[in-house]
């Protein structure tokens, strides 16, 4: 029905988002439907265009480096879960 | 008529003449909501003592003979601003108990001009979706008739201002989600020029389309509100230094002479009965003296095509930072539409994919700004419908991402381009609400306002609401 393919379970590896094994045909279909209908801007000559990443036509926006009254430590971390001496605790993600 | 339906002009001035009181006030929003929310279901949080704490500081300071532009006036707030000490979960289960240590630019702002918060308004989850179906908390029901969708994504906020919960609401609109559910809801939406709104603080949806607007009764109230919220934020480098006018001052220079502009794109397909009040409406507009002149904007068909390029891969990199170790649950809370969008945008961000969508998707993009700059060469502003359909039954189109998408094909447009647009109740169909939207050139909000002031005066539609008087 369509004429490309996508690979569910490696964009959603990619995503870190875990499926349902009744959702990966679900989305593969919809997002098919999807990008078949994106398939239009094919038709578009682009050659010469530039691209358009932001609308405000402002660069560099710098201010004075200074400091500023900002979150306290403990105010960051009211809402995790796990935290230990001030800092937020995660999991290893080396082997020793 | 019951104080909760006031406009925020007429509630100004009677809390100023003193025929009631701030508490008053906030307490016929906060039984509305009692009455009515169970069915609604706009709001996902109530902060009524709050809300009374904070009226009656309103009431001590206007007896103090302060003027601030809001003073004691009570709003909502998209469940996407932060708010300090109060729960916000962009609707979705992954912030379920998130509670922010801080509050959006927007919301001191508001704060600072005496507004009373009364709640925080359910939504499409993290502003994904045009009918208000996608919310991890339920969906909204239209209070004009409980069958059919108020829009969205910003559907809590713009029930609680139709019926009367709060006098105004805040809202974000990325690709239509201010100006859909206004138009659905018989209200005025503003979705300001990108960068005139601060978004700092408010969870990002996408962040080269998220504009920060609002919902009101009035036009007047519109250009109020916008009169607090704009402006360069040092938090937000993408608020330029732009001038913050007075926005309420030319809205009594009608609009004779005016050059608004139709474009052809935008009436194409649109549905007979739309384009049978949208008629009416270009009728009154030359009526009070504008000159309707069609245009054209080549490149319309290829806006959703663009958005939805442009707009998941911004999403895809947002939500990357939710990983439920900071706050939050982790990425399994995530809902069925967020997942749709994060696997579309990491999937044309990936090797290979991103020169054929991502890249092409911004070159279409820059031609589609020029298809406005160039209209804009011939006309002052753009009128159109909002919605190339009537609002639609609850569970219509919930089963067809593409079809719910397409919703949003008069609004996206805007959004890519970055200019101002403002929904204006335009009549009913069917009993159902209709709207037209007004777009200019960026930082045009001023004239907008005029235009929109004007139409409005005309016509009157917003002094329908959903329950009697």
């Amino acid at each position: 029905m369509y004429s490309m393919k996508i690979d569910v379970l490696h964009i959603a590896k990619l995503a870190s988002l875990p499926l349902k094994d009744d959702q990966i045909q679900k989305y593969e279909e919809q997002l098919l439907e999807i990008l078949e209908y994106i398939e239009k801007l094919k038709k578009v000559n682009t050659d010469k265009v530039h691209e358009t990443s932001q609308v405000t036509n402002l660069e560099n926006v710098t201010r004075e480096d200074s400091t500023a009254p900002s979150l306290s430590p403990d105010q960051a971390l009211t809402n995790t879960k796990s935290q230990q001496n001030g800092s937020f605790k995660v999991k290893a993600i080396l082997e020793q | 008529m019951k104080l909760n339906n006031l406009t925020i002009k007429k509630a100004m001035q009677g809390l100023k003449d003193r025929q009631y009181s701030s508490v008053e006030l906030v307490t016929a929003c906060l039984d509305q909501i009692r009455m009515r929310n169970q069915n609604l279901n706009a709001f996902i949080t109530v902060c009524e003592d709050k809300a009374l704490e904070q009226a009656k500081q309103a009431d001590v300071l206007i007896k103090d003979g302060q003027d601030l532009p809001l003073l004691g006036i009570p709003i909502a707030a998209k469940d996407i601003f932060s708010t300090k000490g109060v729960k916000t979960t962009a609707a979705s289960k992954v912030l379920d108990s998130y509670i922010p240590p801080y509050d959006a630019t927007v919301i001191s702002k508001l704060k600072n001009a005496g507004a009373v918060i009364v709640g925080k308004t359910n939504l499409d989850a993290w502003a994904h979706g045009s009918s208000g179906e996608n919310s991890d908390f339920g969906a909204v029901k239209n209070p004009w008739n409980e069958e059919y969708v108020p829009g969205g994504s910003s559907s809590g906020s713009a029930v609680s201002v139709t019926s009367g919960m709060a006098l105004a609401a805040t809202g974000t609109d990325t690709g239509g989600s201010i100006r859909l559910p206004a138009s659905f809801t018989n209200i005025v939406g503003l979705k300001p020029t990108y960068g005139r709104v601060s978004r700092y603080g408010i969870i990002a949806m996408a962040s080269s389309l998220d504009c920060v607007g609002h919902f009101t009764k009035t036009v007047e109230d519109s250009a109020l509100f916008l009169n607090v919220t704009a402006g360069k934020d040092s938090f937000d480098a993408t608020t330029p230094p732009e001038i913050v006018p007075d926005y309420l001052k030319s809205l009594p220079n009608g609009i004779n002479g005016l050059r608004i502009g139709v474009p052809k794109e935008y009436i194409e397909g649109i549905e007979p009965e739309i384009f049978n009040n949208f008629k009416s409406s270009l009728k009154i507009l030359g009526k009070l003296g504008a000159e309707i002149i069609n245009i054209s904007l080549p490149n319309t068909e290829y806006g959703i095509a663009v958005y939805y390029i442009i707009q998941p891969a911004e999403v895809s990199s947002n939500l990357a930072r939710f990983d439920g170790i900071r706050y939050g649950n982790d990425r399994a809370s995530f809902g069925n539409e967020a997942k749709r969008r994060i696997m579309l945008g990491t999937f044309t961000l990936s090797v290979g994919y991103y020169d054929a969508y991502y890249k092409k998707a911004m070159k279409v993009r820059t031609l589609i700004i020029q298809d406005f700059e160039n209209a804009y060469k011939k006309v002052d502003a753009i009128v159109s419908p909002v919605s190339p359909t009537v609002v639609w039954k609850i569970g219509e189109k919930v089963n067809d991402p593409l079809k719910m998408y397409l919703s949003d094909v008069l609004t996206v447009n805007c959004n890519l381009a970055g200019i101002p647009g403002l929904s204006v109740p335009s009549g009913f169909i069917q009993g159902l609400p209709v709207g037209i939207q007004f777009l200019g050139p960026k930082f045009s909000e001023e004239l907008l306002f005029r235009i929109g002031h004007t139409f409005e005066q005309e016509t009157r539609f917003f002094e329908k609401t959903p329950y009697e008087l």
